[in-house]
């Protein structure tokens, strides 16, 4: 409206006019604007292009002003297939994910996306309505005291009082969301706030002594860690999300390579380095590659650049990495020491931390020993299932998968045995291109966040793989798909169970398969149909590469409801209490 | 280990709740806790007195509470120069014949009679948890009727000297 005024006043109309119009223009910016129209502003201020949500009584005011701005809305029809879509949009695009809802239920259902965004470092905004504050506190119709229920699993939330709080709240949100340790932020607008009136003027900057996240690392640490990599013998790169949530994979590679000193990634920070590069150990971890674990068992130097030590990745920390002088790369300060002894901590961002790394330009070591020593695990451990002819593998499903996207791809994924052969199986090369939950280990998440992530790059193949158990969790958001023409490919790695519950119980568990097993399930296809879904049922392994091709190239959504080996176990495998050097299912 | 941390906060509704939630969810036991404003009515001064089994659990709570967005400053003052006092309200049991024996208990310890009844009456003492400690003790045989204790509110001395060897790391 200001810049249309604007240009009438240029053409149109002589030069004092013009002056004329540029004042309503200026009176305009600092004009009285209700609250939701505050908000709206200010998400336009931080380049917000895409909300997902779900309107509700408290949310209304917003929703209003929603429709008459014409803003890009994805209506999901569960809040948690909303949340869960701006996690997968924020991942791939890098960009915070924005989720509005309503207060009460609506807010209450976008928890469980709250806390998987809190554990994996997702930036996400969050805006919940709330009852109007006369009421808050009563026990009012929808209320629920969404600040106390979230304040754990939130990097910081807060309730709005005053309509003239907003634009520098805002800022704040996007600013503490995307900076230091990403995370979600929620703002709870109560519905008298988001209409009362109020005076929009977007602050330029934020002053938050309580919040100075250190980017740069120590020079001295630097250089402590360089005369570490001149020592080793036996160094090994563990690289997480970190890395990407940085932007650093290039600055991973440069030093790397290098340095020529062997990566492993954990579970999330696949992508970050080549998954086809020879001195690529593949994932580390439960699921991981035996040579990946081994590195990490036998190494005298451990680089941590972005992971947090969790115990899916350490394995029992009585026998993790015993011969490492550990030196770990975190923005956040509380991870370091959190989980693993360091000797040498770097607080910082990890593209800055090996961009200073590299700086120092340190002639390599060859390591040319440990090379071989550790391609040899490479080449006698590699991935394995057996083949019957009979049944789809699902270890050969993803394999086939890979090649078929030429790993191209974008992979989100739910949680569960698919989860870990897609890890396995899908050699990520490049950033930003795998999406799973990986902290909270999130059913239900996979599916909506595949939609996230193809409106995060609506050109690339985005190929969601889902269990059958965890896809009937969220599987109402293939309206979404429906009603946009979406193109998301729905792969069902359908082992009539829940899978990697099964295999805990046949594993730990004497085969007692309690409430684990899917005798009738529901006919997919007739699903899909309901949506107007193009679908396909594949049983037979002679024609699982032809139907995927073929559907692949469908224009609009498929579903693939491959029915795969029911039994199948997900190896290696790390038993619960074990270390690295204790893996199950080396070997078939 | 006891350690006693004291840390400033932006004075901002729910930040008592956002950090006493912290503490019991990462299994800190905090023994005390006092709240109050600083000179500065935006800032709040925090001093926990909380039980620790290991210097990294130390490590953990500070850098936990530092990551706070609105925790200004955090540090563990236990092993510098502090003054740290607490209070007790103590009502006792008095009778006319005992009164002045009570009185006289209370004259060494600087505790002051609040409040007098026909059986009862009351005294506030304030001092180091010890001091503290000790008094109710002597106290103890007329007969507590009734007892209220806060926690303890500490700061640094003005004075320079300070221990060298700080309990915690703070990596950088
Ligand atoms: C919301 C939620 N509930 C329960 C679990 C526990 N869980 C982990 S894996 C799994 C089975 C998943 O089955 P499916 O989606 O079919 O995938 P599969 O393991 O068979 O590949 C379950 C129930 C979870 N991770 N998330």
């Amino acid at each position: 409206m200001v810049e249309n005024q604007r240009d009438e006043g240029g053409t149109e109309m002589g030069t004092s006019v013009r002056t004329q119009a540029e004042k309503t223009a200026n009176e305009q910016q600092t004009q009285k604007l209700n609250g939701s129209q505050i908000v709206l502003r200010a998400l336009a201020e931080e380049n917000v292009d895409i909300i997902f949500g779900y309107p509700g009584g408290a949310i209304l005011p917003t929703y209003d002003e929603i429709y008459k701005m014409g803003i890009h809305h994805i209506l999901a029809r569960h809040e948690q297939g909303a949340i869960h879509a701006a996690e997968g949009y924020a991942r791939v695009s890098g960009k915070p994910g924005v989720c509005v809802v309503t207060s009460g239920p609506g807010a209450t259902n976008v928890v469980t996306g709250i806390a998987d965004a809190m554990i994996d470092s997702l930036p996400m905004i969050v805006i919940t309505g709330q009852v109007a504050t006369n009421v808050i506190g009563t026990d009012a119709f929808q209320e629920a005291d969404v600040v106390g229920v979230t304040m754990p699993i939130t990097k910081h939330n807060i309730q709005l009082r005053d309509v003239n709080d907003i634009p520098r709240v805002m800022k704040e949100a996007f600013h503490i969301a995307t900076t230091g340790r990403p995370g979600p932020v929620l703002i709870d607008l109560p519905k008298d706030v988001s209409t009362a009136i109020g005076e929009f003027k977007y602050p330029k900057q934020v002053h938050m002594p309580g919040y100075q996240p250190t980017v740069q690392p120590n020079r001295l640490q630097i250089k402590k860690v360089a005369a570490a990599v001149e020592r080793a013998k036996k160094p090994v790169i563990l690289a997480g999300a970190g890395v990407l949530h940085a932007d650093g994979a290039d600055e991973l590679f440069e030093y790397a390579t290098k340095q020529q000193i062997p990566v492993t990634n954990t579970l999330l920070g696949l992508g970050s380095f080549p998954g086809n590069h020879p001195q690529f150990l593949g994932m580390a971890g439960m699921h991981g590659l035996y040579a990946a674990n081994m590195a990490l068992h036998e190494c005298d130097l451990l680089i941590n650049v972005g992971a947090r030590f969790d115990d899916r990745l350490t394995g029992s920390l009585n026998y993790f990495a015993p011969e490492a002088e550990v030196v770990h790369i975190d923005v956040d300060p509380a991870e370091i020491g959190k989980n693993v002894e360091t000797a040498i901590p770097v607080v910082g961002d990890a593209k800055e931390a090996l961009k200073s790394l590299s700086a120092l330009d340190k002639a390599p070591v060859p390591y040319d020993e440990w090379h071989q020593h550790l391609r040899h695990y490479s080449d006698d451990y590699p991935l394995w299932y057996n083949d019957d002819g009979k049944t789809i593998k699902p270890q050969a499903l993803l394999d086939m998968v890979y090649e078929e996207t030429k790993g191209e791809a974008i992979v989100t994924t739910d949680v569960g045995q698919h989860q870990m052969w897609a890890a396995q199986y899908y050699r990520f090369a490049n950033p930003h291109r795998w999406v799973t939950s990986g902290g909270l280990g999130t059913m239900g998440f996979g599916f909506p966040a595949a939609i996230g992530a193809q409106f995060a790059e609506p050109n690339r193949d985005v190929i969601a793989v889902i269990g059958d158990a965890g896809f009937q969790m969220t599987m109402q958001e293939m309206s979404i798909l429906q009603e946009l023409n979406l193109p998301v490919k729905i792969v069902i790695v359908n082992n009539a169970s829940l899978g990697m519950v099964r295999q805990w119980q046949e594993l730990f568990y004497e085969e007692r398969y309690s409430h684990s097993l899917f005798p009738i399930q529901p006919d997919f296809l007739k699903l899909a149909e309901a949506y107007n879904i193009k679908a396909y049922k594949i049983e037979d392994p002679s024609e699982a590469r032809a139907t995927f091709q073929k559907g692949l190239k469908e224009d609009g959504p498929v579903l693939f409801d491959f029915r795969v080996t029911a039994d199948e176990n997900c190896y290696p495998m790390i038993a619960p209490g074990k270390g690295h050097h204790e893996m199950e299912g080396i070997r078939p | 280990m006891k350690r006693t941390i004291s840390a400033t906060v932006n004075n901002s509704t729910g930040v008592l709740n956002r950090i006493t939630g912290l503490f019991s969810r990462r299994q800190f036991n905090i023994e005390s806790i006092t709240v109050g404003m600083t000179e500065n009515p935006e800032i709040s001064r925090m001093t926990f007195v909380v039980n620790v089994d290991s210097d990294r659990g130390l490590d953990q709570v500070i850098k936990q509470l530092n990551k706070q967005v609105d925790v200004l400053k955090v540090r563990d003052i236990s092993d510098e120069n502090i003054v740290a006092r607490e209070l007790a309200l103590i009502r006792v049991v008095a009778t006319p014949q005992t009164r002045g024996e009570i009185e006289t208990l209370a004259r060494p310890f600087r505790a002051s009679i609040i409040d007098v009844g026909r059986e009862s009456m009351t005294l506030q003492v304030t001092g180091d948890h010890q001091k503290v400690e000790a008094f109710i003790d002597l106290i103890k045989p007329y007969g507590l009727k009734e007892l209220a204790r806060t926690g303890t509110t500490a700061l640094k001395r003005s004075s320079k000297k300070q221990s060298q060897d700080l309990h915690y790391s703070f990596i950088q």
